[in-house]
């Protein structure tokens, strides 16, 4: 009984959530269920959405990257300079973050794989080297349209229309980031179970060295793994760029802590026991569903934390107590 | 002082409904070193990590001088005096501390005594202990700086200042050197002298008859004797740890022997040293040794799972260099290891996930895994090895060590290999899945496969091999044929010795 019980908060637990909060929330607030707030809050998860989809990808090979918040931070300055001081055309605009996200993932992995430091330390070290970048390259300014230079002129480029359309626009009344969302969700879900190379991931993360013996080449696996983290991060930094219309400093920060609670969150959905890009999906939606509806409550911003550690920390619980279980 | 008996009656135990333990009895009294002899999977470990409380018994009673004690953890054995030294030494210390510490280990961490840590008393104490043992170590030295002997002893001295009154010996003798067995020895002497009773379990025959007062044999999970070492002899032991011959249970498959497939010249590396052997088409070379003598490490290195300092290997006498598994595997050379949960099978994966995995590239088009060809394939692989599963999407953990082990087998069938290293294939499988495993090999001997079988199942190669390595030390120290090799020879050049 009691292990059915378990079982069961293990496969609905966290669907049950999220149903309970809609629920509690629009019972609060009519404005709650309207489809401007609904859309809203699709649209506030997505870079959470994108920035987690990484994460779950390290988390599969078994591994851990802390460094996807400053990787956000970064390449959402990064774009903003390319346009404001290069005034460079959109194209490069969107390949040249890309290519630092995947740089940074492949710093990463020759640190793991190759100097064998353990992922956590690893890539907390990264974290800070990139943080580190990010405020030295702009000085600690954040970059916006007019910005003052430091030979006192003003900044003669801006963001692009076209750039902004990607975090601002709306094709059909669906905002962009929710299709780039969806669309991100259901490639990499395919990615991830229909293909060789997701397989592989899956292999590589339940036990190396069976991978290995089974002829995988687990360290180009493994590789592969952090260049994607750092690939999502880089995009999720050009969709935070392009909806604020600005590059902030310091903005990917406090992304690291609900992609990794929305990653453990969904490591139980529907009982998948393994991270998986689905479940990442509606735990980005639990976590985006609590603070919209805390925010309607008029918690102030600051007590947020409290909420997204204690998600967090129930998806953990859950998360380990059924592995537990298994062993 | 009475000496003081310790009693096991009938001890059962199972591990997943396999019955590891049946109705064993077991004795040992103060003063008296009692040998636990018995073939790999007999069920010694198991009914010492009963004794020593990491094992609970399904059925049955432990007694002290007729008293019946409860052993549910190891700190209850402890509490009753029996102490056990692990074979893996370092899984007990703190290599950090120094010896003196680590002897006191478990008088510090007790929270009755006093907050502060007195040295200077701690070092006596330790020179204490270890003078009763008639031994000296460094006690300021950090245990990891120590040799493996060092800490054996370390391990002892902790035993007796915690006041063991029964103290279990798991093959400690393996890894020392022949002059670190001796010194073992005296201590052993020693301990005997001050009542302590001694359960030593040891493959090498030869010492137990030297320094042994009783030797108990088990088999299969059942005590088949319980005899004074001056009653008994060697052959007798050797007759009852083995039983019947495995030559009369499985029949070996006749071949014929082709041209030679592999060879591998001057093999070396950290365990193996200098090792030449080869396999012809559809021949069986067992190559056979106690354990650690370094045959899991010679499979990895020919397979090129782990690096070879130098040594050359020819496929069909071309030449080769490997420096990834996945290179030997396309060459045709596959690798069913030892650890078949850590290393064989992914157990969290579905059975199909484990079967199609060397053949992945092939069911997969652009990267897209055409499920129905990968299930064409595992339904095949499945019916040939008659894997026993619920459904190819179950997952592997649920499925008995025997069918697990043939899913290690079996994922490589479709690969085309032409070589197969077999290490330890039949360790914690069930009889009849142990006689499919062979029938198994045999078939792939017939189809002109070389098969290199790596064992310390003496009957096993025995049955099975046309051609026996004996591998001792890193090194292969004896080649038979299948008509020379017996049980006797086995042993005496597995263990070291010579005719």
């Amino acid at each position: 009984m009691k292990d059915k019980l378990l079982g069961f908060s293990f496969k609905y637990g966290a669907i049950l959530v999220i149903i309970a909060v809609f629920i509690f929330f629009s019972s609060v607030n009519e404005y709650f269920l309207t489809y401007d707030n609904i859309a809203d809050i699709l649209r506030s998860i997505s870079i959470v959405t994108l920035v987690a989809i990484g994460v779950t990808f390290s988390l599969i090979v078994d591994g851990f990257d802390l460094s996807v918040g400053s990787t956000v931070s970064l390449t959402t300055v990064v774009v903003a300079t390319l346009m404001v001081w290069f005034e460079l055309p959109l194209w490069t605009v969107i390949i040249i973050p890309i290519l630092l996200g995947a740089s940074i993932g492949l710093f990463n992995s020759f640190l793991i794989v190759k100097v064998r430091i353990p992922d956590l330390l690893a890539t907390l070290g990264t974290m800070y080297i990139v943080s580190g970048l990010h405020r030295t390259y702009t000085k600690g300014y954040s970059i916006y349209n007019e910005m003052p230079l430091a030979d006192g002129t003003t900044a003669s480029g801006s963001f692009s229309e076209s750039f902004l359309f990607i975090g601002q626009g709306r094709i059909l009344g669906i905002p962009v980031p929710v299709i780039l969302m969806v669309l991100s969700v259901i490639v990499v879900h395919i990615f991830l179970n229909y293909t060789r190379w997701g397989r592989l991931l899956y292999i590589t993360g339940g036990n190396k060295e069976a991978a290995r013996l089974s002829g995988i080449k687990v360290n180009q696996v493994r590789m592969i793994a952090y260049v994607l983290s750092g690939v999502f991060a880089a995009i999720g930094g050009i969709l935070f760029a392009a909806r604020v219309g600005s590059g902030q400093i310091d903005s990917g920060a406090p992304l690291l802590m609900e992609a990794v609670a929305a990653v453990f969150v969904g490591f139980s959905v529907l009982g998948a026991g393994k991270p998986n890009v689905i479940g990442t999906f509606f735990g980005a939606v639990l976590i985006g569903v609590l603070l919209n509806g805390l925010t309607m409550m008029n918690l102030p911003y600051y007590s947020f934390e409290i909420i997204k550690g204690t998600v967090l920390i129930l998806a953990l619980s859950v998360t380990f107590i059924h592995l537990r279980r298994k062993a | 002082m009475a000496t003081n008996v310790l009693q096991m009656k009938g001890i059962q135990k199972s591990f997943s409904s396999i019955p590891a333990l049946e109705n064993v009895d077991f004795q040992v009294r103060g003063g008296e070193i009692h040998a636990l002899l018995g073939a790999n999977g007999a069920g010694k470990s198991t009914l010492m990590k009963i004794l020593s409380g990491a094992y609970q018994a399904d059925h049955g009673g432990i007694f002290i001088n007729n008293n019946q004690v409860i052993i549910d953890s190891p700190a209850a054995a402890k509490r009753h005096g029996i102490q056990i030294v692990y074979q893996e030494v370092d899984v007990a210390l703190v290599p950090s501390l120094t010896v003196a510490e680590n002897i006191l280990l478990d008088d510090q961490a007790n929270s009755s005594r006093s907050l502060w840590i007195q040295w200077r008393k701690l070092f006596v104490e330790a020179e204490e202990v270890l003078n009763q043992l008639g031994y000296s170590l460094p006690l300021h030295k950090k245990v990891a700086e120590l040799s493996l002997a060092e800490k054996q002893m370390v391990l002892i001295a902790r035993a007796v200042k915690q006041n063991a009154q029964f103290i279990i010996f798991d093959e400690p003798t393996a890894p020392l050197s022949i002059e670190e067995t001796k010194r073992l020895f005296e201590i052993m002497y020693r301990l005997k002298e001050r009542e302590v009773g001694c359960i030593f379990i040891s493959h090498r025959l030869q010492e137990v008859f030297e320094i042994c007062d009783a030797i108990t044999v088990m088999r299969d999970g059942k005590k088949i004797s319980d005899e004074s070492t001056k009653t008994t002899s060697i052959n007798q032991v050797i007759e009852n740890m083995l039983g019947k011959s495995f030559g009369e249970e499985f029949p070996k498959t006749i071949t014929t022997i082709g041209e030679t497939l592999l060879e591998i010249k001057n093999f070396t590396n950290e365990k193996i040293k200098k090792v030449n052997l080869h396999v012809k088409q559809g021949e069986i070379v067992a190559i056979i040794g106690l354990v650690g003598a370094g045959k899991t490490e010679l499979s990895k290195a020919i397979f090129a799972a782990d690096r070879i300092q130098s040594g050359e290997i020819f496929l069909a006498g071309t030449k080769q260099r490997f420096n990834h598994p996945i290179e030997a595997i396309n060459q045709g050379i596959v690798l069913v290891p030892e650890e078949r949960r850590k290393e064989g099978v992914l157990v969290d994966e579905s059975v199909s996930t484990n079967l199609s995995l060397p053949l992945i590239k092939r069911i997969s088009k652009l990267g897209w895994i055409n499920r129905k060809t990968e299930t064409g394939l595992i339904k095949e692989i499945v019916k040939k090895l008659s894997i026993k599963i619920p459904s190819l999407s179950s997952p592997t953990s649920v499925l008995s060590g025997g069918n697990q082990q043939k899913v290690a087998i079996g994922k490589w069938l479709e690969t085309n290999a032409s070589v197969y290293l077999f290490d330890e294939p039949t360790k914690g499988v069930d009889v009849g899945a142990k006689s499919d495993i062979f029938r198994i090999i045999g078939q792939l001997a017939k189809e002109g496969k070389g098969i290199l079988y790596f064992t310390c199942e003496f009957s096993e190669s025995l049955g099975i091999a046309d051609r026996i390595l004996v591998m001792f030390d890193g090194r292969i120290v004896k080649e038979l044929s299948r008509e020379e090799a017996t049980q006797e020879k086995l042993l005496l050049y597995a263990s070291g010795g010579k005719e």
